[in-house]
């Protein structure tokens, strides 16, 4: 693998391949993109197992889609700036392509009674999928009395404030700081 | 939406500041996006739904579900359709772009000079606050989409039997997706017949 070393401009290239490959590959949420990304860490000298852990931990806090922080992280630590957004790139590309399609089939067949029939099965079941994922992520976030109550105050003011997500999600940035969770 | 602007003859600068639009638009969505494409939901409930009426909620839902069993992660997937929906390839090309920019922004802020910060005290507790109104962000449209599309008794079913199987064999998402579409398809498909 020597066209993939630092510096070199085929390592662009590479990159550019084998993240449009963890895309196409990556059915689903944006940690399905961290077992591919563990075979790039063992296949080429671009980053360590250890920098991945961190790299996770830092895409799941940090704004942005877990999947994309960790491409442009990954890319970054393979060939600086350029190889973060090359990587990124590369990891989109698929998603654009195939969704563009599906879109064109989709608008054609949306009234067909069959694709009715079908989604009118998946809903629920999506449904279902949120609510795991919510609780998932309350697993990590909701750990004592302190942010029981928090979150029962949010859900109220959720409910009677209507106001955007992004007024609380700054709010709750100050919350989080001021009553140190 | 989608339709208007086919048959509409669109000028260059009128398009052109269509796409900025949804590039913006894409790039705030990106920026306040906490976690995975399921942490956006409530974003794009709020700007897409409620505030611009280009989706239906259960459009929303469709998305998702075409996102889960379809190459690459979910928000980008989100992005790209509602992109195309309305301004075709060029619209898919810059609400994607508007998408991931904050993301190389950050990341390569962090990665390059911020990293030893991101352990900080007063970072952890920024963030932790934050995934706690995540939660009840979710958990407040979860109310809704429950109260809109688990209506009979059928999708009570379907909602039930999901969760069990996310909850005891840790079902993986795509293969869930298909199995809820076969289902539907033979017991709504039987009754009409």
């Amino acid at each position: 693998m020597v066209l993939a070393r630092k510096g070199s401009a085929m390592i662009y290239v590479i990159l550019f391949l084998e993240f449009f490959k963890v895309g196409l590959f990556a059915i689903g949420g944006g940690l399905v993109t961290l077992p591919f990304l563990f075979d790039l860490s063992e296949q080429y000298a671009w980053f360590s197992t250890k920098e991945l852990a961190d790299m996770v931990a830092i895409s799941e806090s940090t704004p942005g889609p877990i999947g994309v922080n960790m491409a442009t992280y990954a890319g970054y630590h393979a060939a600086g700036l350029w190889g973060g957004i090359i990587a990124t790139l590369g990891l989109v590309t698929p998603s654009v392509i195939v969704i563009v399609l599906l879109a064109r089939l989709l608008d054609r067949y949306k009234l067909n009674q069959n694709v009715q029939n079908i989604l009118s099965g998946i809903r629920p079941a999506v449904v279902a999928l949120i609510l795991f994922a919510g609780l998932e992520i309350a697993k990590m976030a909701i750990v004592d009395l302190k942010t029981v109550i928090m979150l029962a105050v949010w859900l109220m003011m959720i409910h009677f404030w209507k106001r955007s997500p992004i007024f609380y999600l700054i709010l709750a940035a100050v919350v989080g700081l001021v009553f140190q969770v | 939406m989608s339709d208007i602007s086919n048959e509409l003859p669109i000028t260059t600068g009128c398009l052109m500041r269509q796409l900025w639009r949804l590039y913006k638009l894409f790039f705030k969505i990106g920026l306040f996006t906490f976690g995975g494409g399921y942490a956006m939901l409530p974003l794009l409930q709020d700007e897409l739904v409620r505030k611009r009426k280009w989706l239906s909620e259960e459009e929303l839902l469709d998305l998702y579900s075409i996102g889960q069993c379809t190459p690459g992660i979910i928000s980008i997937n989100v992005a790209t359709f509602v992109g195309y929906q309305q301004a075709g390839i060029r619209g898919a090309v810059f609400t994607t772009m508007g998408m991931i920019t904050p993301s190389i922004l950050i990341i390569t802020l962090i990665a390059a000079v911020l990293y030893k910060y991101m352990y900080n005290r007063y970072v952890t507790y920024a963030f932790d606050g934050i995934r706690v109104c995540v939660v009840a962000l979710i958990l407040d449209i979860l109310y809704g989409l429950w109260k809109k599309n688990v209506t009979d008794k059928k999708a009570a079913v379907i909602f039930a039997g999901a969760l069990g199987l996310l909850a005891v064999f840790n079902l993986s998402a795509v293969i869930l997706v298909i199995l809820a579409g076969a289902v539907g398809w033979f017991w709504h498909g039987k009754v009409q017949q």
